[in-house]
């Protein structure tokens, strides 16, 4: 049967075909709907949202230790957070299947940066595969965890945005029924030195098998043309490829690649029946490097270390087009009347109220700095508030508050979301408490993960608890509602907490305007 | 046959359902659609597109290439602006006309009509007040696809009509009829 699905949703559909048992994963752009999916859809299969991309990545271990199959999924960025889970568990190996998606956001469409994570692969040395379209987004989420328990190592699936996001028709196929409960009895799950040497070993011993099927993968299409010019096309880049071929009548040797390292055979061949070589690869140079290192610099490839696409962004049939030497089609002159819109804080917002008190007291203290963290009111960056000095990664307002603090920086000031909190920002907390910095604190609570689509957030109703456990004293701990009648109390407390040379907390509450308008229905 | 259309606005005025109308017309027509969104950061009152494609071949970019696009269908006059580079020479415009200004630079109003009217092939319409005095406010959207729908030969009115009564019968008959009454409103409109 044919189903309209966004490339997202064809992900989580192959993962519940191959008969998954519990999908793990921390909101975030371009990945978050296809736990959404599953959720609404499969009642049976664990799907509870985590507090971080590490404990998603563990739990998900510890389920495929069980023998059931597990995904996690997480943006780009959350492979930072689980960085150290993923590395080790190719070290352990699995028992069930175990899928980690990341989704990765060339153009940094709702990201701070656009790492590749095709080298988190070649890091862990663990496969890669890369769907080209929606159809194969299904087709590789089902098959990796054959592949993942055949290897018994974790796959690393990844997509980009553009095909996260983008919908077309996809040809699904049955519902295989989940792993029988077998928990692992092996020793190799204790890393200690001697343990992980042979772990370590036995994951060298399996990269022959690994690259072997990255040639069987791979597919290429020869032009027939002598000398014709040949294409690596990585993942969607694929469709950039034909698109442009088909407009523009242009002959290549193409070579579609699904699967990382790269088939070493085949781009040998590649090279050897063309006249020179262009990478086109969404997101960083990943295979273009590899592809001049076994190459050797005699031979001509272009990409987009060479200049031939843009070094940055994500790829476009235009750029791949003109790579490829096709004439640019003649569209209309951009317009002149033209100015940009970038996204803001709704009309409403409990953020809007906490930047004007903000706004207001810090004003009084021209050394003053408020360190951002990553959500919805990281637009109060942005005009009209522009109160923020940094946003760097999930946590780090509360963490660089108090480092600019031990450096002698007043009044230190952090701003962090709810959901951000306990992502990342009870840990630094704990830190600052045993340092007794002098930092003040304010939680934003909007009582959801709003910036990703109102999601559950992981501590609601216990941020009082937290803080108070962690050791933040009664008498530095607020509550205040974020609205323009409280602007006297809030900006009061501000002030009274800035002057307490310690660590203090301060909880602006109130409901998102966009869940709101959803529980209203 | 192909159309290819870039379908756009600002976050929150709903052009995803009029995507998620086409993209039922396409399926159950057996007509080829890839349909690339704008999820994220952007919704939040930011500028907003979609990339539409339909055809009766295979398609293979999920992005529409610059100076391809048959349609621009936009909920607001400056982001039809916005894509004039993926327009073909030729393309048609379907535009609502009442600007949303929710930034400190937009420019003047005039002016924006003008670029527009320029160009030829461009249809401004009312929307929000065509939606108001037929007691549908909030199917303003719909009347912007009924008058897309001219263009839109590749599917046929009647099968956007279909996909409207299966798109909104969840939501039930009142809200279904008030679709269909906000689709004759667009498609039968003069145009200027
Ligand atoms: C490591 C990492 N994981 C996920 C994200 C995606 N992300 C950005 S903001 C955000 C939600 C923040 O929620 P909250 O702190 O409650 O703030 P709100 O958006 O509700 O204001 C998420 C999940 C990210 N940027 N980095």
């Amino acid at each position: 049967m044919k189903k309209l699905l966004l490339g997202d949703e064809a992900i989580a559909l192959g993962a519940l075909h191959a008969g998954l048992s519990g999908v793990y994963a921390y909101p975030g752009t371009p990945s978050t709907e296809i736990t959404e999916y599953i959720q609404k859809n499969a009642p049976d299969v664990r799907s509870r949202w985590c507090t971080n991309e590490k404990t998603a990545m563990e739990a998900a271990l510890g389920m495929s230790y069980a023998g059931k199959r597990a995904l996690v999924c997480m943006k780009h960025v959350g492979m930072n957070v689980c960085a150290d889970a993923f590395v080790n568990a190719a070290i352990t190996g699995v028992n069930g299947g175990l899928v980690v998606l990341a989704a990765d956001d060339p153009s940094m469409h709702s990201s701070q940066n656009e790492q590749d994570s095709r080298f988190y692969g070649k890091f862990a040395l663990v496969p890669v595969l890369e769907p080209s379209d929606q159809q194969q987004a299904y087709d590789l989420a089902r098959e990796a965890f054959d592949y993942s328990e055949r290897l018994g190592l974790p796959v690393l699936l990844r997509v980009v945005t553009r095909l996260a996001h983008s919908r077309a028709a996809v040809e699904t196929g049955t519902q295989n029924p989940q792993n029988a409960f077998s928990p692992s009895s092996g020793k190799g799950w204790v890393l200690l030195p001697g343990i992980a040497r042979r772990q370590y070993a036995a994951l060298i011993a399996k990269q022959e098998q690994i690259a072997a099927d990255s040639g069987r993968r791979a597919s290429v299409e020869w032009s027939g043309a002598p000398d014709a010019l040949g294409v690596l096309a990585c993942g969607i880049g694929y469709n950039y490829v034909k698109e442009a071929l088909a407009n523009s009548g242009l002959q290549a040797n193409v070579l579609r690649i699904n699967q990382y390292p790269l088939p070493e055979a085949a781009v040998r061949e590649l090279a050897e029946r063309s006249g020179a070589l262009l990478v086109v690869e969404d997101g960083q140079p990943v295979a273009e490097t590899d592809v001049r290192a076994l190459l050797g610099a005699g031979y001509p490839v272009t990409g987009r270390l060479s200049g031939a696409l843009p070094r940055t962004g994500e790829l476009t049939p235009d750029c791949v087009a003109a790579a490829l030497g096709a004439p640019a089609a003649k569209g209309h002159a951009p317009a002149v009347n033209l100015a940009g819109r970038p996204p803001q804080l709704c009309p409403g917002c409990g953020h809007r109220d906490v930047y004007k008190a903000l706004n207001e007291v810090a004003a009084e203290f021209p050394g003053a700095r408020i360190f951002g963290d990553i959500g919805c009111y990281t637009l109060g960056a942005l005009p009209p508030f522009q109160t923020l000095s940094s946003c760097v990664d999930m946590g780090a307002s509360i963490t660089m508050a108090k480092g600019a603090a031990d450096a002698g920086l007043f009044p230190a000031i952090a701003v962090i979301g709810d959901s951000t909190f306990t992502h990342s920002g009870m840990t630094g907390l704990l830190d600052a408490v045993n340092d007794h910095a002098n930092i003040t604190v304010i939680i934003s609570d909007n009582l959801t993960t709003a910036m990703t689509g109102g999601q559950d957030s992981a501590g609601t109703s216990r941020f009082e608890a937290i803080c108070l456990g962690i050791g933040v004293e009664p008498e530095h701990l607020h509550v205040v509602v974020p609205l323009p009648a409280n602007m006297p109390e809030i900006t009061r407390i501000l002030r009274e907490e800035i002057a307490y040379p310690g660590v203090s907390v301060i909880i602006p509450r109130r409901e998102c305007m966009q869940t709101l308008k959803r529980h209203k229905k | 046959m192909k159309t290819d259309i870039i379908l756009c606005g600002v976050g929150g005025q709903g052009i995803l359902t009029i995507a998620t109308v086409i993209g039922a017309a396409a399926t159950a027509a057996g007509i080829q659609l890839k349909q690339a969104e704008v999820h994220g950061m952007s919704q939040r009152g930011g500028d907003v597109q979609s990339n539409l494609r339909l055809s009766t071949e295979a398609i293979w970019s999920d992005l529409i290439p610059q100076g391809g696009a048959d349609l621009i269908i936009s909920m607001e006059p400056m982001e039809a602006l916005r894509y004039l580079p993926w327009l073909r020479q030729g393309g048609h415009v379907i535009t609502a006309s009442t600007p949303l200004v929710n930034i400190p630079d937009y420019p003047d109003h005039t002016a924006v009509r003008d670029e527009l009217l320029a160009l030829g092939n461009v249809e401004l319409l009312d929307i929000e007040s065509l939606a108001q005095q037929n007691g549908i406010p909030r199917s303003a959207n719909i009347i912007l696809l009924g008058a897309a729908a001219r263009h839109l030969d590749i599917l046929g009115a009647d099968a956007l009509r279909e996909a409207i009564g299966t798109i909104f019968s969840a939501k039930g008959d009142a809200v279904v009829e008030a679709n269909r009454k906000a689709f004759e409103l667009g498609y039968k409109q003069p145009t200027i």
